[in-house]
This record gives structure tokens, sequence and C-alpha cells, in this order.
């Protein structure tokens, strides 16, 4: 677990709420809610988690119960409920990717870093995690990188690349 | 470099999935490259015709709504998202005279295990969803649509948003669109990781900010769906299909492919094929020609077991499949389901329980916890398999699970529990040996598990 104070995190800039105001804008005035998940990801993108303090601060901005949009934090699989590494890597494992070394990709990332699946790397670089169906199935092996980045057709040597690559740049 | 630069090595060209010549007669991927998604190839290849033939641009008297609607039943057009409901009929039931707001939904949340065709129809042909949401609003008077895509694909998302923008700027979308009194506004919106939100009321929950758990049907979306207003829901495929359908008329798209089952069909190969990818064919193709497409079992193996739409879809042995063409007629003859389409090959190097143990895991992990029969049900069966798969298994075990899956069916809000327990029904019906072997044994009976 981490300190309190990695914990705390900083209060939603004005770039940020702008970027919350074009999702509201999708939905009828009264329906502000519908873009709580957008506001969820966006955050998630920003600060790397969804805190306490930002589901309260995305609750007050689109006048929702804080406990409403920690429901939806929990329930979808992607919403990162505490701090993780730098780069979170997902990779699917689910039968169509299993038929296709997803697992073994899953495992050979496991022992390049050096941590278990689940785990972070010591300097903080990163999270790898197993993951559900990403829709991508003929591309498999498949993996994420902070949600929003797809990599596909990710053999050993690729997946050794990914890992020096993002290790560099999490020194940066 | 930055890091988005550096991961923009890794990223999916389409090359060997989609942009290949092994597709027979495509409509929604014909011509489709990777670099001509935007607006002015979209035209170029004939696109946004369709939308100006109904609204009577350019020539002709525009279409009537019951015209519209009247060519989509003819065209034998079925939902491509998975139930194979016929696509003219759902159109009719939305009542057009309702004076209130009316919501047009298109279901991309393309999580289905073994499918990956729509997200590239968003990525590489996103106007032609576009101009089929703007036709589907015209025929049932609908002025706002929102298409719900998968959190996995967000460069997919991003896309479908800069497709919107083009659209927007071009008169395709908003207000009197082309001069037009029709006026119809689509937005993009985006999942997080939730299997159960591609059940069309839960993609509405989640759509209105809330956890993605199914509602209770009846009332159906077409009298209370979003914010609680009649609502049509169709997958991103159908959408898609429906602008080659107004320009060439019902019955040409019907006889792309066998009564009953009309037009082209992307059908998603994943697993043990030497190139897996999406193949846009002719429904009624058998299913031989499709593998042949797909270049074989890969290495040369043996075929040994097809789960042909998806992972809710039972599986069939090879002698079966290979008797099977591809539409929702004969799969389901042959005691399946074309589903969405997405064919799982596996040759004669797999163990079935291994299979299912990872299916198993999968729907226990996405059951959205709602009803008791799924959440409890769910998880028994993932334990029970796991602990066959692991030499634990007890000779009670397969009676339990057809038990267990027996009293998943038809005992809850949504799908996902038929979902969970057709794969096993189909595993035990079709490789009973192999579980017993491996419970008899404690070991696998398949030679390697690579």
């Amino acid at each position: 677990m981490s300190s309190e104070a990695t914990r705390h995190s900083t209060p939603l800039s004005a770039q940020t709420l702008a970027r919350f105001a074009r999702e509201v804008a999708k939905y009828p005035a009264d329906q502000k809610q519908s873009a709580v998940m957008a506001c969820l990801s966006i955050v998630q993108q920003e600060q790397g988690w969804v805190s306490p303090d930002s589901e309260r601060e995305i609750a007050d901005y689109l006048g929702m119960a804080p406990m409403a949009v920690h429901e939806v934090t929990t329930f979808y699989n992607m919403y990162n409920q505490q701090p993780l590494g730098k780069f979170k890597i997902n990779v699917c494992t689910n039968l169509p990717c299993q038929l296709r070394n997803g697992q073994h990709a899953l495992m050979h990332l496991a022992h390049k870093l050096g941590i278990n699946v689940g785990e972070t790397t010591a300097d903080g670089a990163i999270t790898l995690q197993p993951g559900e169906c990403m829709g991508a199935c003929a591309d498999a092996p498949v993996l994420l990188v902070n949600d929003r980045t797809m990599c596909s057709f990710m053999s050993d040597d690729k997946l050794d690349q990914l890992v020096d690559g993002l290790r560099a740049a999490a020194k940066e | 470099m930055s890091v988005d630069n550096f991961l923009a090595q890794f990223r999916a060209s389409g090359v060997e999935t989609c942009f290949h010549d092994r597709h027979i007669n495509p409509q929604i991927y014909a011509g489709i490259n990777g670099q001509n998604w935007s607006l002015k190839d979209y035209e170029a290849r004939g696109g946004y015709q369709a939308l100006r033939k109904i609204l009577g641009i350019g020539g002709g008297e525009p279409m009537t709504q019951d015209q519209v609607i009247a060519t989509v039943k003819e065209s034998g057009l079925r939902g491509r998202g998975g139930a194979g409901f016929p696509t003219g009929l759902k159109w009719s039931f939305m009542p057009r005279q309702f004076p209130g707001q009316k919501y047009l939904v298109c279901n991309s949340d393309e999580g289905e295990p073994g499918t990956c065709k729509d997200r590239e129809i968003l990525q590489h042909n996103p106007h032609i969803v576009i101009e089929g949401m703007a036709i589907a609003a015209y025929a049932m008077g609908i002025s706002v649509g929102y298409n719900y895509i998968h959190g996995e694909i967000f460069q997919t998302y991003e896309r479908f948003e800069a497709a919107l923008e083009e659209a927007r700027a071009a008169g395709y979308l908003g207000e009197h669109i082309l001069g037009s009194s029709f006026s119809f506004q689509l937005h993009a919106a985006h999942g997080f990781g939730a299997y159960i939100c591609g059940e069309e009321t839960a993609l509405l929950e989640s759509l209105e900010g809330k956890k993605g758990q199914p509602r209770f049907k009846p009332p159906f979306p077409a009298s209370f769906g979003l914010y609680g207003k009649p609502t049509t829901i169709n997958n991103t495929e159908t959408f898609a299909a429906v602008p080659w359908i107004i320009r060439n008329g019902g019955q040409a798209y019907l006889e792309c492919g066998k009564p009953n089952n009309g037009g082209t069909k992307i059908f998603s190969i994943s697993g043990d094929v030497e190139r897996p990818g999406n193949y846009e064919i002719p429904m009624g193709t058998p299913f031989a020609k499709l593998l042949e497409l797909a270049g074989g079992v890969k290495g040369g193996r043996q075929l040994k077991a097809v789960i042909p739409g998806g992972s809710s879809a039972p599986v069939l042995p090879a002698h079966i499949m290979m008797d099977c063409t591809m539409d929702y007629d004969s799969i389901a003859k042959a005691g399946s389901m074309l589903g969405s389409g997405a064919v799982i090959v596996m040759d004669e190097t797999r163990c079935m329980v291994k299979s299912l143990q990872r299916l198993s895991y999968f729907y226990q992990h996405e059951s959205c916890g709602q009803c008791t029969p799924c959440r409890e049900g769910t998880g028994w069966l993932w334990r029970m398999v796991d602990r066959i798969e692991n030499g634990q298994g007890r000779e009670s075990d397969l009676a339990l699970l057809d038990n267990v899956a027996e009293n998943i069916m038809g005992r809850t809000i949504c799908a996902l529990g038929d979902a969970a327990a057709m794969p096993v029904r189909g595993m035990l019906k079709h490789f009973r040996h192999e579980f017993e072997h491996h419970i008899t044994h404690k070991t696998c009976m398949v030679p390697a598990y690579v």
C-alpha cells in the first residue's frame, strides 16, 4: 500500500475541466451523469488512477452522489483504484488469444520484468496485469499500455523491445 | 522520442487481418486500405450517396420512412451483433409517432471473445457506420444517437470522433442535414472494461452513467430505452450494411446471401489458422471455404473443433462443422449459433478441458452479480472445470456441471448466464470423453498443449 502522500491527488485543472465539459455537452442538460465514464478515464489518463478525491470532484461536477461515481469506478475493470506503475500493461489471455500465445506473452513479460502478474516493478515503471477480451482476437498476442494504446502481434522479441522502451521512458 | 511515437510501432496496421484480397464480394470492407478512412475517400467510394438518395438530394423523390424500412425488411438483413433479429422488423417496432425524444444507439461494445470485426469497420471505414445510423434515424424519426464503443479500443473511439467532426463539418450530421428538414445529432461514448455492456440494456445503463447491470425486459428499449425514452439499438456491422442496401435495393442484398440470410457477413477467424483475421463473405458460404481463405489449420494440423459464433456459442466438432455453411440457419441446425460471426478454430493438439477452463473463468469474472443463478453458478462452473483441468476432478462433477448449467439457463435477467452455460453443455455433449479422462487419469489425453 502506498503512503498517504503518494495517494494524494492534485485538484482538477482548468484544462481537465475543459475536457469534462466537452463530454458533458454530448448529453441532454439533465443527464450530465452520462459523462461519468469519460470523466473518470480522463482523470486516470492524467493522474494514473482514480482517487477518492477525484471521485468527489467528478461527483460535484456532474451533480452525482460520490457513491454513484464510486460504483462506476469499481464496476468497470479498467479503472485503477490505486496508484500503479507509470505504465500499466494488460495482456489478453482469453481463449482466442490463449490459442495464439497470449498466456505465454504474459508469462514472458513477468519473467522479463522479474515480477509476478499483478505486481509493479520496484522502480515503479511497469505494472503487469492480465486482461479480458479486447476485441482484437486476430491480432494475438495483444496487449494494452495505459488503457489507450493497443499493441498487436506481440512476439517475444517485440515484448522485450516494448519493455526496454517503456523502462527508458519511465526514467525521463 | 515520445512514448506515443515509441508505441506506434506496435500498432496493428490491418494489413494481415483486413486489407487482404481474400474477401468475397465485400461491401463493408470493399476498397479500404488503412489510409482511406476519411470523408473525402469515403465519398469517392460512393459514400453518403444512400443518405442523399433517401433525402431526395441530387434528383429523385425522397424515400418515405416506410419505404426505407420496407427496403431493409426486403433485404433480409439480420442483426450482426449476435442475436440475428431481423433489422427491418426491429426498426418497425419504434413508435415513430411518439412525440417526445427518441434515441438511436449503436452497440460497438465488441467484447465477445473471438469477435474483432467492428473495430476494423470503425477504424478503417467509420463513415459507413455514420451514414447507416443517419439513414436509420431518418427511417425512425430519431434526432439523437450515440455510438457506444468498447473501452479497450480507445484509438478506434478517437478515430470515430474524428470522423464525426468531418461529417458535421460537411453537413451530413447536425441540423437540417444537406439542407433537408431532417436533423440528427450523433455522438460517441466509450466503455471501460465490462463485457456485460455488450448486452443492450446494460449498455443503456452504462450510457446513463451507471453500473452496467442489465434491465429486466419487458419493457423493451423500443418503448423504454435510453433515459426511459423509445430507443433502437443495432450492432455496428448492422448499420454498416445499410448504405449498400439503400443504394442497391433490398432484393440485391438478399441475393448476395441465401433466403432468410441476406447479404455479406464479416467473420472474425481466430485461433489455430494460418491467417487469423476478418473475412467478409456472402452468407451461406461453406465453412470449408472460409477455413481455406484463412489459410487452413495452422501448421497443417488436423481440425479438431470450432466455436462458430463467439465464445458463448456451443462448440462443434470438426466433422459437423465441415458440413456447415456460414449462415444463421445452418449453424443453428448443427446445434450451435452464428452469433457475432466469431470463428474460434482449435486443432488436434488442443485440450477441450483447458479451453473451457479459460472460457468459464471469463464468464465468472464478467458476471455483473445481479442475478443469483449467474453470479453463483458461473463461479461453480469455473471452479469445477478448473479442478478437473488440474487433476482434482470428482466422478460426480460432470453431472453437477450439467446440473448447474441447467439451473442457470433461462433463470437470469440477461443472456450472460446462458452464454456461460452453453459452452459447458456443448463441450460435454461433444467432448465428454476428454473430461472423463481428466477425472479418471488426473491428466490430459491430448498429447501436447502448446
